[in-house]
């Protein structure tokens, strides 16, 4: 083992990948869309979200193109409406939302406590075929003329004057819902149920917890985005008239309800992520994530805080003043948390002994970012200043500070932690450094110019700009084609490494989660046998005395 | 600079003039936003170094080369404690800061002078109370306190100006207010920041300061003749209200004299203070608005005015400050021919395309 790296893996001309896993299990399309298995089910999911991805990358791309002019220069406004739409909903509901809950949450979050499966392997199936057939319906409305409400639906633009494919849309962001709350259902149980002997709440590790407080959004709050977009449905059908003000509808109330989901949505998107960065964390400085307890506790406030918050995305819609005033003060409060996570994880590195593998180094990426997307956030939360910066370009720069520079790069950060765990291969590890300094580099590029548009005041969504603003989307328009390098990147060589990546062994990181403790790829099962969990998370003194005594017993 | 080729110090210029990186101030609470902005960007950038600091120091200090052995510690409650608390007290800071600017923002002083903007795909009407109809531009007095009061007629819009650091949404079914002061002369951009379809980002428009005399210049060669209380006041006459609301002993509606302001018990026992809202509610939905010891039978005009008209009407009944008025209006409408009357919009429409081509550019 050199000095700079923790990799330890097998003797490469002997190492072999195990015969029996849950890949070679069976074989067969059929297996596959049958499977009760978290672990395939998990790959399914993997594939399908990293087709969303690039679906929604794809769309993201046009709109750069788009704005490097201050005139509509390549599509018509209509057509830039549409696409900003579909690249919101299909980031979000079909990206996002799912993305590490649905693929690494899925896959670990049975073996990281020591049991089988999820609790109802069924279900868990059932939400991945909601997932498709919500999914399938984004994709026919795209190709059958779009949808131009903005990812918001925001009333009566949507029920009365756009003559797009709302409902279908609609339909689609419901059913992919009901997918999110059993996904969310499944964990909850798994985390209380389904615990190996000795696996106490406080023995968990932190990205158990995060995916549980995660899980509890979803459930919570998915149902409300549910009613909300059946009542968009009926509205535009039968025209009940609950949100049309020439009916006695409030066209606010629908502000409330969405937001009501969809603040809560964030820390959906961004809390699993969060559990993401305390493993690798821990990994590569092989320390304890320093204050577990703060950190476990955190994703919990973080979830309860989250849903009393939804109303500083208003504070500019006449709202009461002192409406305003209560729903910043909390938006405070839920700030907080989120720096406590910063500053443990920071200070899991004191005295630690750090290597940089990929993980780790999209790990940094992630820290600084989200520290950038959440200051900027308490900007917009603070009423007097979210006068001036919401619906600028300043609040999409923050979320995709938060959504893109946060989730993106943890999910990245766990592809490729938790690949060969996967695949029971290794990625390249220089070209994914690489990769990962492309994407950090590119992503600031792209992103950080748009702070300053906002505070200019360029407003969100307009296929067409003052001249002015120009300079500046131009440098957003280049990050963003070093940011698609980036992307591209893993793609190619993950794929690559499926053939070609050296045996990875059961634990090339050293980690000491009880994923790591089985082999790679892992059995259908997960486990020879039940484990018991015999040691707090991350005890590193317990790993090494367990290899001692495996040396010993070979030997 | 004639080493420099013409092409590139055309490009040069032409990159200079579209690069701004600073919105003009205008406004009085422009510099005031941007202190707390800046005291934002200076504990973001403070907290940032911090963290970015800890990283590369103990990347450096602790990687593996350096120290292979990690020493295990469990937290740490003081220092926990410590940044719980230090960013929590400075957030509460930020909040009572921007609480402060958030009242003063939507907190229109008494003398503020009022113009109604109407928010509709994809423009932006002014309605000045001298009669001065504008579209997707907007004349204001420097140093003057001006009250915009917004509402739309179809979805939802945001009335935004950067430079003076306001923005407000556009509501369909409801006014709401924002107000400013502008302090330099100019032309400044108006943008809608609430996407609302289409031809969101054409719906744009110049706020033009002016000084106070340039101003006055300006409301007189641009009136329309009217002013929109006279237009409300054609309209009160043309939709009958008169017939009710009138100063008769047996009148069946309310007298409207002196009514802006006041408090009113209405029907269902609940008292309201009369403003632009509840006058605005109480021509379209009557029935929920019915003062107390009043028959419910004032019949709804949803549909049958533009959100102009309500404008004009409400601007007339604001200014009712006697019943002489009412009796004027009352005495007309009984001199007015049948076909007068059974044009609603004609008087506050047949007057707005005149005055808008003046200020069109």
């Amino acid at each position: 083992m050199s000095a700079g790296t923790i990799v330890s893996l097998p003797d490469q001309s002997t190492a072999r990948i195990p015969k029996m896993n849950f890949l070679t299990r069976e074989n067969g399309l059929l297996s596959w869309l049958l499977t009760g298995d978290h672990k395939r089910i998990a790959t399914l999911y993997l594939i399908s979200i990293t087709f969303f991805f690039f679906i929604g990358g794809a769309l993201a791309g046009l709109i750069r193109l788009e704005l490097l002019t201050p005139q509509t220069s390549l599509m018509a406004a209509d057509t830039y409406n549409k696409v900003f739409t579909m690249h919101g909903i299909i980031m979000i509901f079909f990206f996002l939302v799912p993305s590490v809950p649905a693929t690494l949450g899925n896959f670990l979050i049975p073996m990281m406590i020591g049991a089988k499966d999820l609790a109802l392997p069924k279900v868990n199936l059932l939400s991945w075929y909601l997932y498709i057939i919500g999914g399938a319906m984004g994709v026919y409305v795209m190709a059958t003329g779009g949808v131009d409400t903005g990812w918001t639906f925001t009333t009566p633009l949507s029920t009365h004057y756009v003559n797009t494919h709302v409902i279908s849309t609609a339909l689609a962001a419901f059913i992919a819902g009901f997918s999110s709350v059993f996904t969310g259902l499944n964990f909850i149980v798994t985390i209380h149920k389904m615990r190996c002997p000795g696996m106490t709440w406080f023995r968990l590790p932190l990205f158990v917890w995060a995916n549980y407080a995660a899980s509890i959004l979803m459930v919570l709050g998915t149902p409300v985005l549910a009613i909300t977009l059946v009542l968009i449905i009926l509205e535009r059908t039968v025209g009940i008239g609950v949100f049309d003000p020439a009916k006695g509808g409030d066209p606010l109330l629908f502000q409330h309800l969405f937001w009501f989901y969809s603040h809560p949505a964030v820390y959906i998107m961004i809390l699993p992520g969060m559990g993401v960065i305390s493993e690798v964390v821990s990994t590569f400085s092989r320390k304890r994530v320093f204050g577990y307890t703060a950190v476990a506790f955190s994703s919990v406030a973080i979830a309860v805080f989250g849903f009393f918050v939804w109303a500083h995305h208003m504070f500019i819609m006449g709202i009461s003043n002192y409406a305003a005033l209560i729903f910043s003060l909390l938006t405070m409060l839920v700030a907080v948390p989120s720096a406590i996570k910063i500053f443990n994880w920071t200070f899991t590195l004191y005295k630690g002994s750090i290597t940089f593998e990929t993980p780790m180094l999209y790990a940094f990426g992630f820290m600084g970012l989200f520290t950038i997307g959440g200051l900027t956030g308490v900007f917009l939360g603070t009423t007097g200043t979210d006068i001036h910066l919401t619906e600028t370009y300043f609040i999409v720069a923050h979320f995709h500070f938060v959504m893109v520079g946060g989730m993106l790069m943890a999910f990245l950060s766990g592809m490729h932690f938790w690949w060969p765990k996967w695949t029971g291969r290794m990625y390249p590890e220089k070209i994914s450094q690489f990769a990962a300094v492309v994407t950090f580099i590119g992503f600031n590029f792209t992103f950080f110019p748009q702070f300053i548009l906002g505070m200019l005041g360029m407003p969100r969504r307009y296929a067409a700009y003052p001249p002015e603003f120009q300079a500046l989307n131009v440098f957003s328009t280049a990050g963003a084609s070093i940011l698609g390098v980036g992307y591209l990147l893993p793609i190619l060589y993950l794929t690559w490494s499926l053939k070609y990546g050296a045996v990875a062994g059961n634990n090339p990181w050293q980690a000491t989660g009880l994923e790591w403790q089985t082999q790679s790829p892992p059995l259908t099962e997960n486990f020879l046998e039940i484990p018991v969990m015999d040691h707090e998370a991350y005890d590193y003194e317990w790993l090494e005395k367990q290899q001692e005594k495996e040396v010993a017993s070979v030997g | 600079m004639d080493h420099i080729s013409p092409v590139l110090w055309q490009f040069l210029q032409k990159w200079l003039t579209h690069f701004a990186l600073f919105p003009p101030e205008a406004s009085t609470v422009a510099p005031q936003s941007d202190a707390l902005f800046f005291f934002m960007v200076l504990v973001s950038l403070i907290g940032l170094t911090i963290v970015v600091l800890l990283i590369v120091g103990f990347s450096i200090l602790y990687s593996k080369k350096r120290h292979p052995q990690a020493v295990q510690i469990e937290g740490s409650t003081l220092l926990e404690a410590t940044w719980t608390i230090i960013p929590l007290g400075l957030f509460l800071v930020m909040f009572v800061w921007g609480a402060l600017l958030y009242f003063r923002i939507y907190t229109p002083p008494a003398n503020a002078m009022n113009i109604y903007v109407v928010g509709k795909q994809w423009m932006w009407k002014a309605e000045h109370p001298g009669g001065q109809h504008e579209i997707n531009a907007l004349h204001v007095p420097m140093g003057r306190p001006v009250q915009v009061t917004l509402i739309s007629q179809d979805v939802f819009h945001s009335f935004s100006i950067p430079a003076f650091r306001v923005k407000r949404e556009a509501i369909p079914g409801r006014y709401t207010t924002v107000w400013f002061e502008a302090t330099a002369v100019g032309t400044y951009h108006l943008f809608c920041t609430q996407y609302c379809g289409t031809d969101h980002s054409q719906m744009i428009g110049d706020v033009i300061v002016m000084t106070p005399e340039d101003y006055k210049k300006w409301l007189e060669s641009s009136t329309s003749g009217n002013s929109l209380a006279q237009d409300g006041e054609r309209l009160f006459a043309s939709l009958s209200c008169s017939a009710c609301h009138n100063t008769r002993p047996d009148a069946r509606g309310p007298s409207l004299a002196n009514v802006y302001n006041a408090r009113l018990t209405l029907s269902s026992g609940q008292t309201v203070t009369v403003d632009d809202a509840y006058l605005r509610d109480a021509i379209l939905d009557p029935s929920q608005h019915t003062t107390q010891g009043y028959a419910p039978i004032m019949p709804t005009y949803r549909g049958q005015i533009s959100e102009e008209g309500v404008i004009a009407l409400v601007e007339y009944i604001k200014n009712l400050d006697s019943d002489y008025r009412v009796q004027q209006t009352l005495n007309t409408t009984d001199l007015l021919p049948e076909t007068e009357g059974g044009s609603p919009r004609r008087p506050a429409g047949a007057k707005a395309p005149a005055a808008e081509k003046e200020v069109k550019p």
